[in-house]
């Protein structure tokens, strides 16, 4: 979209700061939604996600800085704030002992909707979840990837502008996944916003137009999926095995090959424009590799040379 | 190669074992739930689990001496005046017997079962359903006997155990408390849902109040007296009631007998439900 | 498949929406209630009577025997036990619905959460829950009324004054559980622990089953804390006229009434911290 006119902010946070005790989760950060894109927050586990999502939702208050949502102060107007945005949890949150219907009948009365209107509404939103054959089965019975489904319709029931998504697609299993891509890229040609947290590269790059990567609480790179592989990563990678005692020996001797070398305890990757050629003169220097594969660079590299490859927890 | 040779004897036994009849239900090793349960009971809340005797000493400060001021003396089984306390000490004795085993065999076991999946995860190991059943139980037990043995030392040195026979209030109470957990265990098994449960509890209050508790049975009616007569917590009361006091007859085998008989029928239903839902 | 119609923003008119949270959590809550509306009845109806029979009348002629008729106080056992058998009814009903509702928002399934991810602000979630407690709990003394009436253990003239002393009672003990509930991070057996050492010693001592001054002078303090023991004052006054100084009776409103405000007070700030967390 290139668009000349100027597009409407919805989400405007300015030096962002959240601490828990002496704990800092989010350290001043920076950033903006525009109207109807859809927005990524990713990040290893404790890189502030989750707090920043909270933040936005208008439910946690910020320590310093501003936030602004769709032109309102949260810390003071959260509930009409709330009364546009739409969540869809990590862990779902539904009400286990309540029919999938009644979910979300009840949720659409908290914002004070009428139950005739809402009638309505909840067939339209069973259509779209596929959750018609199950209206009448309690939330608690269903699987995994229903109740992600019913925990998205839910926050739709308010027709929000704003949907938030905590790690829409975790524990979901491929069917599961795509039929939810699927179903969030409706939503956004219905002109939602959509801001989704996740650590899954795919995910990211499938479904967002424009992400944060986050570490630390803090923004380490912002920019399109195919900006941010331009920018941190080559086009290219070669992944090459030597056996995990050999290679360390052999990236010495491989060093000045690509863009970049990394070596891992199990492969060497090198980064390159072009991966195939580069693969050949390896071969042709008589190092030859146990496995060898070139790849496409993907967000995952960005995401792993950014946030470092050490476990966060 | 000790080490090696006691390994060697130990899959030899476990090997002899699984070829014994039956242990498909019973692997002989039901102590691996208790200890289980320990390891549990080490890291939850250790007040919950000590103060398991307060309620029947608060019932018996409460209405032994509150009440009994107002009500005097009553009359035992043989006729004999007992203060209203010691009348009551050996039913709360028995009820208390009966809820922490309802409570081990039937709550415990129905979260267990529904939202912990324990059972699943056990019986997909070497043990048994009967394993289960048997280790769960023995766990209720053994809390239940050390609560037992706390009111009898609050209860004793108040004067309310008038007879030596006294002594055996704590292996009856034990009785009776594997009747109740063996049998609501069965039950237990049978429930689906939380709501069904509440009736289970629903239906002991009753048990509770008119088993000759709080006052003697021959208040009621005949017909009413043999409803009640008939049910566990009566048989139980009157037992550890017959210690306490010391008049001791025959009937009190009738009562034993009444607890073989309920513990023999809850241990059948509840293997076979077990099998039933987890071993399919 | 239909496609969704949609209109972001469009439908939720926020000012209406911030409006009346409390009673739209206290309707979801009461849904879920219709659902074993059953049970409720049962258990509502059927705990009265089997008190009444045990207790009033199994015990009380125990008690009227001894007392050569007299009873306590020149009332029979029933009339003496009755209001003291309601309130606690009423303390029992809206207790159970702030604790096992509140521990499931903050802690079991989290609903709390969710609710409010909506427009309802933590304070309308706190005020919901403690809607329906009362509504429960007014419902309860309602069917309990009903059973004492037709055991005549209380005289139709004091059914009002016993309604509205119970249920203050029902309100002031209502709010101190929320507030303690909802600092509760864990369960760890917190329901087993309460209920041995509150709810028991408060049914007991209270002065509920005899009356309070029978009770050594040292353990007497306990009944003064309790709400029960208040609401049992006003109740046997209210009832069969039990003497009490004017002073008195002004003093057990004011202490229920005290409970339940600084329960209040203490319950909506964390409410809101939990929340916000």
């Amino acid at each position: 979209m290139s668009q000349s006119k100027e597009r409407e902010v919805v989400i405007r946070a300015k030096d962002l700061k959240k601490t828990y005790k002496d704990f800092v989760a989010v350290n001043g950060i920076n950033f903006q939604v525009y109207r109807g894109e859809s927005f990524g927050l990713l990040g290893p586990n404790g890189a502030g996600k989750s707090t920043t999502m909270k933040m936005i939702s208008s439910v946690s208050q910020r320590s310093s800085g501003e936030l602004e949502i769709l032109g309102k102060e949260p810390n003071t107007q959260g509930p009409e704030i709330r009364a546009h945005l739409g969540v869809v949890p990590q862990k779902d949150l539904l009400d286990r002992e309540l029919k999938v219907w009644e979910n979300l009948m009840v949720y659409g009365r908290y914002f004070g909707l009428s139950r005739k209107w809402l009638k309505g509404k909840i067939e339209e939103l069973l259509d779209f979840a596929q959750l018609q054959d199950k209206r009448n089965a309690k939330a608690d019975d269903l699987s995994g990837g229903m109740q992600r489904r019913l925990a998205i319709a839910r926050g739709l029931v308010n027709e929000p502008e704003i949907l938030l998504l905590d790690e829409p697609t975790t524990g979901l299993d491929p069917q599961a996944r795509h039929i939810l891509w699927d179903r969030l890229f409706r939503l956004k040609e219905q002109g939602v916003t959509l801001v989704i947290t996740t650590h899954y590269m795919d995910e990211a790059e499938q479904l967002c137009d424009r992400l944060i990567v986050m570490d630390k609480g803090e923004i380490m790179a912002e920019g399109s999926p195919a900006e941010l592989i331009k920018k941190y990563s080559s086009k290219e990678v070669v992944e090459v095995r030597f056996g995990a005692d050999r290679n360390e020996s052999v990236a010495k001797e491989l060093e000045g090959m690509g863009d970049r070398i990394e070596v891992l305890p199990d492969r060497i990757l090198i980064y390159a424009e072009q991966g195939e050629p580069l693969l050949a003169k390896i071969i042709e220097s008589g190092k030859n590799p146990i496995t060898s594969l070139v790849r496409r660079s993907s967000l995952e590299d960005v995401f792993l040379r950014l946030t470092g490859r050490t476990l966060v927890d | 190669m000790i080490t090696g040779m006691a390994v060697n004897a130990a899959v030899a036994i476990a090997e002899k074992r699984a070829q014994r009849a039956g242990s498909s239900v019973y692997a002989g090793r039901a102590r691996v739930m208790i200890e289980r349960a320990v390891y549990a009971a080490k890291s939850s809340n250790w007040l919950v689990i000590v103060s398991g005797f307060v309620e029947p000493v608060l019932y018996l400060m409460a209405f032994g001496y509150g009440i009994g001021q107002l009500i005097g003396n009553v009359t035992d089984g043989n006729g004999d005046p007992v203060t209203y306390a010691a009348f009551i000490a050996p039913a709360l004795l028995a009820t208390s017997a009966m809820n922490g085993a309802i409570y081990d065999a039937t709550w415990n076991v129905f979260f267990k079962m529904h939202f912990g999946k324990v059972y699943q995860m056990v019986l997909s190991s070497s043990l048994g359903p009967l394993d289960v059943a048997l280790g769960e139980i023995a766990w209720a037990l053994l809390r239940g006997a050390a609560y037992s043995v706390g009111f009898m030392a609050i209860a004793a040195p108040l004067g309310l155990i008038t007879s030596w026979w006294g002594v055996l209030a704590i292996p009856a109470a034990t009785l009776i408390a594997f009747g109740f957990a063996s049998f609501g265990m069965a039950v237990t098994s049978y429930m689906k849902s939380f709501q069904q449960m509440q009736w289970v509890s629903f239906a002991l209050l009753p048990m509770f109040l008119f088993s000759g508790t709080f006052f003697p049975v021959s208040v009621y009616p005949e017909w009413i007296q043999a409803i009640v007569m008939a049910l566990p917590l009566w048989q139980g009361v009157e037992l550890i009631r017959a210690f306490t006091l010391g008049n001791i007859s025959i009937a009190l085998l009738g009562h034993i007998a009444y607890f073989v008989v309920m513990i023999a029928i809850g241990l059948v239903f509840t293997t076979k439900r077990l099998r039933e839902l987890f071993m399919r | 498949m239909t496609d969704l119609r949609f209109a972001p923003g469009k439908v939720v008119d926020p000012k209406r929406a911030v409006k009346f949270g409390a009673w739209r959590v206290a309707e979801y809550r009461f849904y879920s209630m219709s659902k074993w509306m059953g049970a409720i009845f049962a258990f509502g109806l059927g705990n009265p009577i089997l008190y009444l029979i045990s207790v009033g009348l199994g015990i009380g002629a125990l008690v009227d025997a001894n007392t050569g008729g007299q009873g306590i106080l020149g009332v029979s056992y029933l009339q003496f036990v009755a209001p003291a058998l309601l309130a606690s009814a009423a303390i029992q009903g809206v207790m159970d619905e702030v604790t096992f509702p509140t521990m499931d928002g903050f802690v079991w399934d989290k609903l709390f959460f969710a609710i409010n991810a909506t427009s309802v602000s933590a304070r309308q979630i706190a005020d919901g829950v403690m809607i329906v407690a009362l509504g429960r709990g007014l419902f309860t003394c309602l069917l309990y009324l009903g059973v004492l009436l037709a055991f005549g253990a209380v005289p139709f003239s004091s059914v009002l004054g016993l309604i509205a002393s119970s249920m203050l009672a029902a309100w002031g003990w209502a709010a101190v559980m929320l507030a303690i509930t909802a600092r509760l991070e864990r369960d760890e057996g917190y329901f087993a622990i309460i209920g041995r050492f509150v709810i028991a010693p408060m049914f007991l001592f209270s002065g509920t089953f005899y009356p309070l001054e029978q009770m050594p002078i040292y353990l007497q303090p306990l009944g003064w804390l309790s709400p029960l023991w208040h609401a049992t004052e006003l109740g046997r006054n209210l009832s069969y006229g039990m003497e009490i100084e004017p002073s008195m009776f002004w003093t057990h409103i004011g202490y229920l009434a005290l409970l339940g405000v600084i329960g209040m007070a203490f319950t909506y700030p964390k409410f809101a911290e939990r929340l916000s967390r």
